[in-house]
């Protein structure tokens, strides 16, 4: 079981149907899986970041709405029916559309973002094998498909026919397509030190050998550079400049409403987890148990690995890593667009240069 | 850091651009009128009166006792300074000898007051700049005087308390312990907010540096308050023109330093407001051990009818000087009323100081001279 398509095609294999329909069904299933995964993602995202952000603000956060016996209260859950009200909400709103808007472009960009996002799902493994298809250019991939949104972000930004909207969409079309330096300078760190750009062989290198975040400086520092880099690329705080909502109301997004609206969101909090996934398989060790770097338990059964201990490895690391992003976004100001671009072009991606060079010597020697 | 145009080099088209009335961080309904080329910004212009509601000339069909809760939504973030300062005028243009413990009351909800008003300057900024949590940790500070000032006189927001010849309640029972418990809650707070947002780099990066008030620009523009005194003055009305009880305290008056950058620049005039609340809070622990006690409605009259004659008074409000003229001409309402309103000539100095800059830092620059429309507009 290497994949979850391949895994389909050995169970189906003895219905004796034609092979484009096979295709066809191999296709639909992940991808209305990885579909709702993406809406039960924003959805409980959304939920823990208002609890994170009620607590962090010395509030409560969502209280009132109890569903399925669950009461409102001050507990965490307290509020967990929120989740299904906020959808119901959004879902049943207006779509309200400027007059002077280009009412195809403004349509098709929400989808055009989510694709970008859905796509990326295709190569980004939940556990040893639980993976759409993992293909020999995972990385490359990945990569590829997370700057695809961009495209949506300027044909909304510009659709919108809205002065804050174009604003919102060029900052951040400079500074998506400026992050993808650093961050494609990182990953290829690991490609060169690991040899290989699929998903597997990056993890199962980290298991006969170290995780990378210890395995040299270098890689350390490069780990730091990515996470700073995917929370610029995400639109993040402190680098949410594209829809800073102090300058620019709410940057490319402010015409949007309702349903479109809402799949902005949902390809919001997906391409956090994919980057959280990404930093937690490429740099913590995928579906590896932490215990495999201490080692020094005698037994297997104590290091609680394998395939459902993955899934759970594999979604602790990434939920920490989007929790550290929501810490950030409740912490920090923001910058501004020109401080942005130093960072990245004066900081990170010299800075990701010199690892890329100093990674190949260090490998060389040791 | 960064300000530069340089026509010759960027020859683009200019875009207006319309910031307001309806926008998150115009600090109510201003219309800033921004001629920008690219993110930089060549001209602000700012548009008013979105919120005029015709006060100078309302008060020439009033009598001056109703006059007092219209002073109150003038600064609806410092109502006690407004109805203060508007009770001092029709003093002095009546000539009543107030009681002690009436100005110490005063002193000590204006200060009160003013730590309130500047919590929210100081956490608005915070929230211009980008940073969410400090402004709900400021709002639920304020949130505890304002809790005072309703045991005090049942309004939280609006509270015409400060009448002329008076205040409108004494003081309730255990007002003073539950103000001295307020300061000993509230001082260890300032040192978060400095540990969360006045000492953080991103926070340092955004507002030091950026959009420098020189001391002659302000002092030419008619700027007051702390946006002045963080270019490196110390006018300061409480002690160059002692008024009501202040000559009576030990309190320094925060200066801009230009610790992070240069002296007046967007940090300074934030600090100075962080530094002001920790002066204002000495005052008030000053006052409430020596008040003295007796009647606050002794000097109330009965009919306020002031002889012929006008009158100018100052009074130092969370945002500057704030100034009545009173012309009077014997009847029960006055002739004419005109009021300074030291948020007014401090937003007249925004296009001086924030063209050059980016979008981004006229909003921080908005933010740091802490406007409010109710008095620009009046």
């Amino acid at each position: 079981m290497t994949s979850i398509v391949d895994s389909l095609f050995n169970y189906i294999s003895f219905i004796n149907i034609d092979m484009n329909i096979l295709l066809l069904f191999a296709i639909v299933v992940p991808g209305l899986i990885l579909f709702i995964l993406m809406a039960l993602n924003v959805m409980l995202s959304v939920y823990f970041e208002r609890k994170v952000a009620a607590f962090m603000q010395d509030r409560l956060g969502p209280m009132e709405v109890g569903i399925f016996g669950f009461k409102g209260g001050k507990k965490f859950w307290g509020g967990i029916g929120q989740i299904f009200a906020d959808t119901v909400k959004l879902l049943t709103k207006e779509d309200i559309m400027p007059a002077n808007a280009d009412k195809f472009l403004m349509t098709i960009s929400p989808f055009i973002i989510v694709i970008g996002a859905l796509l990326t799902f295709i190569g980004i493994p939940f556990s040893d094998g639980l993976i759409v298809s993992d293909f020999n250019i995972g990385i490359l991939y990945i990569i590829a498909m997370s700057s695809v949104g961009v495209i949506g972000v300027i044909l909304a930004g510009w659709s919108s026919n809205n002065k804050w909207s174009l604003y919102g969409a060029m900052r951040s079309a400079a500074q998506i397509i400026s992050y993808e330096i650093p961050i494609g300078l990182t990953l290829l760190l690991i490609v060169i030190v690991c040899g290989s750009l699929q998903v597997s062989d990056i993890v199962s290198w980290q298991a006969n050998h170290r995780w990378f975040i210890i395995h040299s400086p270098f890689t350390f520092i490069a780990f730091f550079i990515y996470f700073i880099s995917v929370i610029a690329e995400t639109n993040r705080t402190p680098f949410d400049i594209p829809e800073a909502e102090s300058e620019l109301v709410a940057g490319w997004m402010t015409e949007f409403s309702g349903f479109k609206w809402s799949i902005f969101f949902m390809s919001e909090y997906a391409n956090m987890l994919i980057v959280s996934l990404v930093a937690s398989f490429v740099f913590l060790g995928g579906w590896l148990s932490p215990f495999t770097i201490i080692n020094v338990f005698p037994h297997n059964w104590l290091i609680f690995d394998g395939f459902y201990w993955g899934i759970f490895w594999l979604l602790s690391k990434a939920i920490f890593l989007v929790f550290v992003m929501m810490w950030f976004r409740w912490t920090f100001p923001r910058l501004r667009v020109d401080q942005l671009m130093y960072v990245c072009w004066k900081v990170f991606i010299p800075f990701s240069l010199a690892n890329l060079f100093l990674v190949t010597i260090w490998e060389l020697i040791f | 850091m960064f300000k530069v145009i340089d026509k010759s080099i960027i020859n683009a088209d200019e875009m207006v651009l319309n910031m307001g009335p309806q926008h998150p961080s115009t600090h109510g309904v201003l219309r800033l009128r921004i001629i920008t080329d690219g993110e930089i910004v060549s001209k602000v212009e700012p548009v008013i009166g979105y919120l005029h509601r015709c006060f100078e000339k309302h008060c020439e069909n009033l009598s001056y006792e109703q006059i007092v809760p219209f002073t109150d939504r003038c600064d609806y973030l410092a109502s006690m300074h407004m109805s203060h300062s508007y009770s001092m005028a029709v003093e002095k243009l009546m000539d009543v000898e107030l009681p002690e413990r009436v100005e110490y009351i005063r002193v000590v909800v204006a200060e009160l007051q003013r730590i309130a008003s500047h919590l929210i300057a100081v956490g608005a900024f915070g929230l211009d700049v980008g940073a969410i949590t400090p402004f709900t940790w400021t709002l639920r500070d304020r949130e505890r005087i304002l809790d005072l000032f309703e045991m005090l006189c049942g309004a939280r927001l609006l509270y015409n308390y400060v009448w002329p010849g008076g205040v409108s309640h004494d003081l309730p029972p255990n007002f003073i312990q539950k103000t001295h418990e307020f300061l000993d809650y509230f001082l260890p707070q300032i040192d978060e907010y400095n540990q969360v947002l006045t000492t953080n780099k991103i926070f340092i990066e955004r507002s030091a540096d950026v959009g420098v008030l020189p001391l002659d620009v302000g002092i030419n523009y008619g700027v007051s308050g702390p946006s002045l005194r963080a270019s490196g003055t110390s006018f300061d009305l409480r002690k160059d023109e002692p008024y009501s009880v202040y000559d009576k305290f030990d309190f320094n008056i925060p200066v801009g330093e230009g610790l992070m950058g240069t002296v007046g620049d967007c940090w300074d005039r934030y600090y100075v407001r962080v530094l002001e609340m920790k002066e204002s809070a000495k005052i008030v622990r000053q006052a409430l051990d020596s008040i003295p006690s007796g009647d606050v409605h002794e000097a109330l009259p009965k009919k306020i009818r002031p002889k012929k004659g006008e009158v100018y008074s100052r009074y130092e409000s969370a945002r500057g000087d704030v100034g009545f003229y009173i012309k009077s001409d014997g009847k029960n309402i006055p002739q004419r009323l005109k009021m300074r309103s030291p948020a007014y000539c401090n937003l007249s100095v925004l296009n001086e100081i924030s063209s050059g800059w980016m979008i981004s830092d006229v909003i921080t620059v908005l933010g740091s001279l802490d406007i409010v429309l109710g008095e620009i507009d009046r």
